[in-house]
C-alpha cells in the first residue's frame, strides 16, 4: 500500500513542479495544454461517474453550457463574482440534471432511450444558446468582460498562467478524490446493482430513484464546474465548444479512451486526446483541418471493438492479473 | 397576429418537411428495430450520399435523376459496410459500447469530409418553379421531394410485407432463435437491413441535396432530429415513426414562424423531451 | 435415422446433458420424458443446433449435424417445434406458415405444403390472415406445428408440445400429433405430461439431472412407478 501511496505521492510533486521547471521559450503553451488536460478530464471524470454505473449521458454539453455561461452572463450583466456565480450555475444545473434525471428514474427510460434522451437535453441547451443571442452571443460565444475590477481574485481571471495551472490542478484532485469516495461507498454497490437488474435492486430495498438522481446530480454539478473553469480560464463561452452533441461525445470518447471503470482512465483518456490534438496541429498547421477527429473517431471505433476496457483499463486488467498469478504457480 | 397565410403557408412546409423526415426516421428504424443498434452516425452517412450526388452532378456532369439512383446505391454500398466492419463484431457487447462505436463513427465521418471537402456549404442547383396557390408560395422542389418520400416508404412497406426476405427481416425483428430453425441465417437477414436502411438514406440524401446545402456537420443539424423522430414514435415502431416525423416537423415549422427558426427547434425537442416523460416508450408504444 | 450418443452440453459453466445416448428410428415416435429441469429442452437444442454440444456426436441419416448451426441442420431435414412456440406475433398466419418454408427445397414445393398443413389443421385456413400473437393457444400450438411441417422435414422434434395448453386441448393436440404421424413424419416428443405422450409413442427415454436413466418402448414404462408418480404429483 506504501509503494502506491509514494507513486502518487512523487507523481503529483512531479506535477506541481512543473510550472518551476525551465521549459524554454514554449513554457507558457505547456502549461496551456497542461492545464486543459486538467480541466478536461476533471470533466471526463464527472462523466465517467454515471457512465460506469450504465447511465450513458450523451449530451453532457448541457451541463458544462449551463455552468459555463451562467457564471459567465451573471458576471457580464449583473457583476457577480465568479466565486458566487459558479454556486448559482451549479445550482441551475444540478436543477436541469434533477429534472431530466427524475422521470427517467422513475419510468425506467434507461439504455438507448436514455442515452437519445439526453443528446436531446444537450442540444436544447444548445440550440437555446444560439437562439438567445441577444444576452449569450449566439454561435459567435461571450467573452468574459473585462475592465474595472476584472482581474484579480475576484473574478479570477489572473495575468500569470501559472495560478490557473495549480486551480486546474487542485479540481482535478478533487474530481479523483470524488471518484474515490463514490468507489469506495455503498453507493457503488447499490449502483451497481441497479445496473445490473433494476427490479431486483428495488426489491432488496435499494432506493433506484434516488440513487440514480443523486448520482446524476453528483455528475453534473461537477461538470458545471468544470464548464465554468474552462470558460473563466479562456475568458470566452461559445455554444460549439461548450455544449452540443459534439463536445458531449468527445467526453465521451475520452473516458472511453482510458477506460471508464479506473480512477486515471478518463485523466489518461483525455491527456491522450488533448495530446494528440496538439501534436497534430503543430505538425501539419491549418492544412488538414480535421485530422485529429478523424483518427479519434478511428480510434474509438477500434477502440470499442477491440480494447474495451480501454487503454488504461486494459493495463490495469493486465497488471492486476499479473500480480494474481504468482499465487497459482506457487511450488506444491 | 401573424398573417393566416403565413401560418397554412408554415403548415404546408411542415407537411412537406415531415415527409423527408419521415424518410430519415424510416431508414434508422428499420436498422433499429431488426438488430437493435441505433446507428448514431446514420444522417452522417446520409450527408455522404449528398457529397455524391453533389459531386456527380458539379464535377461529371452527371444527370440529376442518375446522380440520384447511384446515391442509392452509394447508400446500400455504406451501410453493407457499415454493418460489416463495424456492427456485426460489436453485436454481443453491452449497448453502450455499440452507441459508442457509431458514435466513433460520426466523428470519423464529419471528419473526414472536413478534411477532403472543407466546411464549405454545397447544394445542387435546381431550377423548378415556386407555385403560387392562393398567395401562398410553394417550392416545386420540396413538393417533388416530399412526392419521392412517399413513394419511396411505400416502396419499403411492400418490401416488408410483400416480399419473402422483407417477411424474413421482420420475423427476424421478432425472434432471432425461431427465423433460424426456418433455415433462415439471421447474420444474412441482418446484412440486407443494413443494405436497405442504407439504400433509404440514399434516396434521403439525393431528396435532401436539392433542398439543402451539404457540409461536414450536416448530421449534427438533423442527426438529433431524426433521433427524437424515431424515439417518439417508439423506436423500431415504423408506422409510429412515420407519424412522429409529420408532428416534429409540424411543430419547427409553425414554432419557426410564430416566434423564431431555432426556437421552433427549441420547441420540438422541449415537446420530445415532455414527451418522453409521458410516454418513454413512444407516444405509439403499444405498451406503456 | 437420428443417433444421438454420448453428448455432453450446457450453457455457460452450467452442464444440463452429462453423455446423452438417443436413437430415433425412421417411422418412430419417440418421447423422452422427465421432471422440470432435466435437460429435454437442451437435448432438443443440442439437435437442432441452437446450442453446440461439448462431446458427443450427433448423426442424422448418417450426416454428422452435431456442432452445426440451426440453418444448417434444417437443411437436412429436421424440423424443430420450439418451447413456448415461438411463433411470430406480429405476423399472420399465412406469414409464420411463408417462413417455415424458407429453404430453397421447401420454397418449391410451398403450395403443396400449404394445402396439406390446412388439411391437417383447418382453423389455420380460417384463419391466414390473422396475427399469430392473438390466437389461442391451441391454435398457436396447430401453427407452430404447421410450420414444422413446411420446410418438409424427415423429423420433426417437438418441444413441451402441450404447455400452457387447457386439458380439452392437450387431448385435441395429441390427436393432431398422432394424424400427423400417420401422414409419415418421425417425431421425437419432449414432454412432461408422462401419460398422454406414453400413449402417443413407440418407445420414451427418462431423462432425469441430466442423465439418462431408463429407455425402452412406451408400454413397458407406462408400468413403472415415476408414471404412477406422475398420476399423483402432477
Amino acid at each position: 500500500m506504501t509503494g502506491r501511496l509514494a507513486t502518487w505521492a512523487l507523481g503529483l510533486v512531479v506535477l506541481a513542479a512543473i510550472p518551476a521547471m525551465p521549459l524554454g521559450r514554449a513554457q507558457e503553451y505547456i502549461w496551456h495544454v497542461i492545464i486543459q488536460i486538467f480541466l478536461w478530464s476533471f470533466i471526463g471524470n464527472a462523466w465517467s461517474l454515471m457512465g460506469r454505473f450504465g447511465l450513458v449521458s450523451l449530451g453532457h454539453g448541457a451541463f458544462l453550457g449551463v455552468g459555463a455561461y451562467g457564471t459567465v452572463l451573471l458576471w457580464n450583466f449583473f457583476h457577480v463574482t465568479p466565486w458566487l456565480g459558479v454556486l448559482a450555475s451549479i445550482a441551475l444545473t444540478v436543477a436541469l440534471a434533477l429534472i431530466v434525471a427524475y422521470p427517467c428514474s422513475r419510468f425506467q427510460v434507461v439504455g438507448h432511450y436514455f442515452g437519445l434522451v439526453t443528446l436531446a437535453v444537450g442540444e436544447v441547451i444548445r440550440l437555446l444558446i444560439v437562439a438567445e443571442r441577444d444576452w449569450t452571443g449566439g454561435s459567435l460565444g461571450v467573452s468574459l468582460a473585462t475592465g474595472a475590477g476584472a482581474s484579480g481574485l475576484w473574478t479570477l481571471q489572473f495575468a500569470d498562467k501559472r495560478v490557473f495551472y495549480y486551480v486546474g490542478m487542485a479540481a482535478w484532485l478533487f474530481g479523483l478524490w470524488v471518484w474515490w469516495r463514490v468507489d469506495r461507498s455503498m453507493a457503488r454497490a447499490a449502483m451497481e446493482a441497479i445496473g445490473e437488474d433494476e427490479t431486483a435492486a428495488a426489491s432488496v430495498g435499494i432506493h433506484v430513484t434516488r440513487f440514480k438522481m443523486g448520482i446524476t446530480a453528483l455528475s453534473a454539478g461537477l461538470t458545471a464546474l468544470g464548464g465554468t473553469l474552462l470558460a473563466l480560464y479562456l475568458a470566452y463561452a461559445n455554444p460549439d465548444t461548450l455544449s452540443g452533441i459534439g463536445v458531449s461525445l468527445r467526453i465521451v470518447f475520452a473516458v472511453v479512451l482510458g477506460g471508464m471503470y479506473v480512477l486515471l482512465g478518463p485523466s489518461v483518456g483525455t491527456a491522450l486526446t488533448i495530446a494528440l490534438s496538439e501534436y497534430l496541429r503543430i505538425y501539419f498547421g491549418i492544412k488538414l483541418i480535421g485530422i485529429a477527429e478523424t483518427i479519434y473517431g478511428l480510434a474509438l471505433i477500434l477502440f470499442i471493438i477491440f480494447l474495451p476496457a480501454g487503454i488504461w483499463g486494459s493495463l490495469a486488467d493486465a497488471w492486476r492479473r499479473r500480480r494474481a498469478a504468482p499465487a497459482r504457480t506457487a511450488p506444491a | 397576429m401573424i398573417d393566416p397565410i403565413f401560418l397554412l403557408e408554415a403548415v404546408i412546409n411542415g407537411i412537406l418537411l415531415g415527409g423527408v423526415l419521415a424518410l430519415l426516421a424510416l431508414g434508422l428504424n428499420l436498422i433499429f428495430g431488426v438488430i437493435d443498434i441505433v446507428w448514431i452516425a446514420y444522417v452522417d452517412l446520409v450527408a455522404l450520399c449528398m457529397y455524391a450526388v453533389y459531386f456527380l452532378v458539379t464535377l461529371y456532369g452527371w444527370p440529376l435523376p442518375l446522380a440520384g439512383v447511384a446515391s442509392i446505391g452509394v447508400g446500400a454500398l455504406l451501410g453493407l459496410a457499415v454493418h460489416q466492419l463495424i456492427i456485426t463484431p460489436i453485436l454481443a457487447s453491452p449497448p453502450i459500447n455499440q452507441l459508442l462505436a457509431t458514435g466513433g463513427l460520426l466523428f470519423f465521418v464529419q471528419s473526414c469530409a472536413t478534411l477532403l471537402w472543407s466546411t464549405d456549404h454545397r447544394s445542387v442547383r435546381v431550377t423548378l418553379p415556386t407555385i403560387e396557390v392562393g398567395g401562398i408560395f410553394i417550392s416545386f422542389t420540396r413538393l417533388i421531394a416530399f412526392a419521392l418520400s412517399i413513394l419511396a416508404m411505400i416502396g419499403l412497406y411492400f418490401f416488408l410485407t410483400r416480399t419473402y426476405t422483407g417477411t424474413a427481416i421482420r420475423a427476424v425483428s421478432q425472434d432471432r432463435e425461431a427465423i433460424a430453425l426456418m433455415g433462415a441465417r439471421p447474420q444474412r437477414l441482418y446484412l440486407v437491413t443494413s443494405a436497405v436502411g442504407g439504400a433509404m438514406a440514399g434516396i434521403a440524401g439525393a431528396l435532401l441535396i436539392i433542398q439543402y446545402a451539404v457540409h461536414p456537420y450536416f448530421g449534427g443539424a438533423f442527426g438529433p432530429l431524426t433521433f427524437m423522430v424515431c424515439v417518439l414514435g417508439g423506436l423500431g415502431n415504423m408506422v409510429g415513426a412515420f407519424f412522429a416525423a409529420f408532428i416534429m416537423a409540424q411543430i419547427i415549422s409553425v414554432g419557426g414562424v410564430l416566434v423564431s427558426t431555432e426556437m421552433g427547434y427549441v420547441i420540438a425537442f422541449v415537446v420530445f423531451i415532455v414527451l418522453m416523460f409521458v410516454r418513454p416508450g413512444g407516444i405509439f408504444a403499444r405498451r406503456a | 435415422m437420428l443417433d444421438v450418443s454420448g453428448v455432453t452440453a450446457g450453457y455457460g459453466a452450467f452442464t444440463a446433458l452429462w453423455d446423452v445416448s438417443v436413437r430415433v428410428d425412421s417411422g418412430e415416435a419417440v418421447a423422452v420424458v422427465g421432471p422440470n429441469g432435466a435437460g429435454k429442452t437442451t437435448l432438443l437444442r443440442v439437435i437442432s443446433g441452437l446450442i453446440m454440444p461439448r462431446a458427443g456426436r450427433i448423426t442424422f441419416d448418417g450426416a454428422e449435424i452435431g456442432g452445426h448451426p440451426a440453418y444448417e441442420v434444417v437443411a437436412h431435414g429436421i424440423a424443430h417445434v420450439p418451447e413456448g412456440r415461438r411463433l411470430f406475433p406480429q405476423l399472420t398466419v399465412a406469414e409464420n406458415l411463408k417462413m417455415g418454408a424458407y429453404l430453397p427445397s421447401a420454397r418449391s414445393r410451398f403450395s403443396e405444403s400449404l394445402e396439406r398443413v390446412y388439411a391437417l389443421f383447418p382453423v389455420l385456413a380460417e384463419r391466414q390472415a390473422q396475427r399469430a400473437g392473438s390466437l389461442s393457444g391451441g391454435e398457436q400450438q396447430m401453427l407452430a406445428v404447421g410450420r414444422a411441417l413446411m420446410s418438409r422435414p424427415k423429423l420433426i422434434l417437438l418441444d413441451e408440445p402441450s404447455m400452457g395448453l387447457a386439458p380439452v386441448m392437450v387431448l385435441r393436440l395429441f390427436d393432431l400429433i398422432r394424424r400427423v404421424r400417420e401422414e409419415g413424419y418421425t417425431i421425437l416428443v419432449v414432454e412432461q405430461n408422462v401419460r398422454q405422450v406414453l400413449k402417443l409413442v413407440d418407445r420414451a427415454y427418462l431423462l432425469e439431472v441430466g442423465r439418462i436413466k431408463m429407455e425402452g418402448r412406451a408400454a413397458d414404462l407406462a408400468e413403472q412407478d415415476f408414471v404412477r408418480k406422475a398420476y399423483v404429483g402432477l
